[in-house]
């Protein structure tokens, strides 16, 4: 009795391993990868695909610690790509003869290509872009067009922000620094910073809290507990669908832009699903139904007829020509500066 | 006793997976945790081993500061999830019908039943400045204008004890179920008051759960992240959320596992100097 049980707990556990379909594990940000699309991807390939969501930093850590394995793709921003891949070596090269150079924006292509280069090799292909701005309600707070609103104690325990890298640079550019200009230059990099948390901690009591997660920062919009807040682009529109008061503004110093891309990490298992996967995202049909319902810019050549009329309005709206021009866009971080920016967002947070 | 040679082995072989996880998921890691923290990077990128991530703790007031602040809080929600549970316990065995006591428990057990996460929403929902319980207070005029309840030390510290309540109450209630009532009894028959035997009956017997549950309560508070971080608001850097931000966000592992260690040692400091203060052993709280 007991050698049967044995034998068929065996052949269970047998049975098991061979019937697990092809998985895509995808380490990504949370709206990159919608349920129809997963379930289409599934469909046409057979290929089921297992989401973590994460960010920028959390990507890094967790492929670090495996050193590159767990997963077959991941998406981090394309500035923090090539100072990592330098340190920790957990990418490997893009194959760019694997993905369908037609189904991208031949510029955004080549920029990222350029911007993720180590060695010989590049290692990343867009996916997606969009801006840090700010997203406000002008009902309550009219007229805000700069950085500055958010140190302006007018709106005393109305404003919102989170404490990471981004609002540093935001905040550089409202001291009126040029911070990627810095980039390469350490020590004039560090007065900056110092600056810059002088002005947070100085500010401190204007802030009704420092975001961490996004959605809560759209409720404590939506409910007008803030009235500003340094936000995605895509957030604000969002809100701009249920309340025409509350809007995303680019700034007049220029919102950030930034491009989310594909990377394939070093140890990954499923290299073939990968590649169907970044070209399956990257069809015109389906990208186009990715900005729809998630609001972010696409990387696809093409998209724009399947992006519905409302959507391509956000974009118009708030990027008039010269705002798109304005477009501060992030180029590669070099590695020392992030530890720089660590210990100062620290001492904001512990301030009083 | 003479142990049989059959029975030894049974031992082993009972006693290798017990070994085994504390080797392979407590052990090990914390040795590399450990070796990561005396490593460095000189200034030319190149890998050192140095004791200036323990020095960084001591020299930087930022961090000493954020876990002075850290262990201050952690020690005033013990000490007020203690009061709250002496009363809670008390009603439990020594008032309430037995045949209710074990519903008392259930309740007190209820709220875990979610995880954490979902409570603290729950709490923000409540507080927060278009909260339900401003809706209330505007309504019924108390106030003219929402409050905002959230993102302060008070609401922080009262999301902690909320948190670990349970874990206070339950030894104490295991402690105070062998306590004789007669005692009590006698005690009120030869005239002290309410207070003298709270202080000179109940405590005394109560101590090691009492203990026990001050140093499960103060190590849970001590390593949150969650609860300091979103009902905590904009000053409550926690020690934990230090560590997080050196591994994550500063890519400092070595740093981090300094932190960790430093964490470790200094929390086992402060429980031992309690432990030392109300004159009790590890191990009677533990037996």
């Amino acid at each position: 009795m007991k050698k049967v049980a044995l034998v068929t707990l065996f052949a269970v556990f047998f049975l098991a391993g061979f019937s697990q379909a092809e998985t895509l594990s995808l380490l990504t940000w949370k709206g990159y990868a919608p349920q129809a699309l997963v379930d289409k991807f599934e469909k046409e390939t057979g290929i089921k695909v297992e989401v973590t969501y994460s960010n920028n930093e959390e990507m890094i850590a967790k492929l670090r610690a495996t050193r590159g394995a767990g997963f077959d793709l991941a998406q981090p921003s394309q500035d923090r790509i090539s100072s990592v891949q330098e340190k920790y070596k957990i990418y490997q090269a893009m194959d760019y003869s694997k993905i369908d150079a037609d189904l991208f924006i031949p510029s955004m292509l080549n920029a990222v290509k350029k911007n993720t280069q180590v060695g010989g090799d590049s290692f990343a292909a867009p996916f997606c872009w969009g801006t840090s701005g700010m997203i406000v309600n002008s009902a309550k707070a009219p007229g805000v067009n700069s950085w500055k609103a958010l140190l302006d104690d007018k709106y005393t325990g109305r404003v919102s922000y989170r404490l990471k890298r981004p609002t540093l640079i935001a905040m550089g550019f409202a001291l009126g620094y040029d911070p990627f200009a810095l980039y390469s230059d350490a020590t004039a990099y560090k007065a900056m910073l110092d600056k810059i948390a002088e002005t947070l901690m100085a500010a401190k009591p204007l802030v009704k809290n420092y975001w961490a997660n996004g959605d809560a920062l759209l409720e404590s919009m939506r409910s007008e507990e803030v009235f500003i807040a340094m936000a995605w682009d895509a957030g604000g529109w969002k809100l701009h669908d249920n309340n025409a008061a509350i809007d995303f503004v680019a700034p007049q110093e220029g919102a950030l832009g930034w491009i989310d891309t594909f990377a394939i990490p070093s140890k990954a298992k499923n290299l073939d699903a990968a590649y169907k996967w970044i070209n399956f995202m990257l069809k015109p049909e389906n990208a186009g139904y990715f900005t729809t319902t998630e609001k972010y810019g696409t990387a696809s050549q093409g998209a724009n007829e399947f992006i519905s009329p409302e959507v391509r309005n956000n974009f118009e709206r708030t990027f008039p020509q010269a705002a798109i021009d304005n477009i501060k866009w992030y180029p590669p971080v070099p590695a020392q500066l992030e530890r720089m920016e660590g210990k100062i967002l620290d001492k904001v947070k512990a301030a009083k | 006793m003479v142990i049989s040679k059959s029975s030894k082995a049974a031992l082993w072989l009972f006693l290798t997976p017990v070994l085994c996880w504390l080797l392979l998921l407590i052990v090990l890691p914390h040795i590399d945790l450990l070796r990561m923290s005396f490593g460095g990077e000189n200034d030319y990128g190149e890998h050192v081993w140095t004791l200036q991530n323990y020095r960084n703790f001591f020299t930087e007031p930022i961090y000493w500061n954020t876990f002075l602040r850290t262990a201050i809080f952690s020690i005033i929600t013990t000490i007020i999830t203690f009061l709250l549970a002496m009363p809670v316990a008390f009603y439990i065995v020594k008032v309430v019908r037995p045949r209710f006591q074990g519903a008392m428990v259930l309740m007190l057990l209820l709220p875990f039943w979610v995880s954490e996460l979902v409570r603290v929403y729950g709490w923000m929902i409540l507080l927060r400045e278009s909260g339900v319980i401003n809706h209330f207070l505007l309504k019924f005029g108390v106030v003219d204008r929402p409050v905002e309840m959230l993102y302060n030390d008070a609401t922080m510290i009262m999301g902690l004890v909320y948190t670990s309540m349970l874990f206070m109450v339950v030894p104490i209630i295991s402690a105070m179920e062998s306590l004789d009532d007669s005692l009590i009894e006698a005690a009120h028959d030869l005239g002290s008051g309410k207070l003298v035997i709270w202080y000179k009956i109940i405590l005394p017997h109560c101590k090691p759960g009492i203990t026990s549950g001050s140093i499960v309560v103060f190590m849970l508070v001590l390593g949150n992240y969650l609860t300091p971080n979103l009902m905590g608001g904009k000053n409550s850097l926690w020690f934990t959320e230090q560590i997080y931000n050196q591994f994550i966000a500063s890519f400092n592992w070595n740093q981090g596992a300094a932190f960790g260690f430093l964490l470790l040692l200094l929390s086992s400091l402060i429980i031992w100097i309690g432990l030392k203060l109300s004159r009790q052993k590890l191990g009677e709280v533990a037996s």
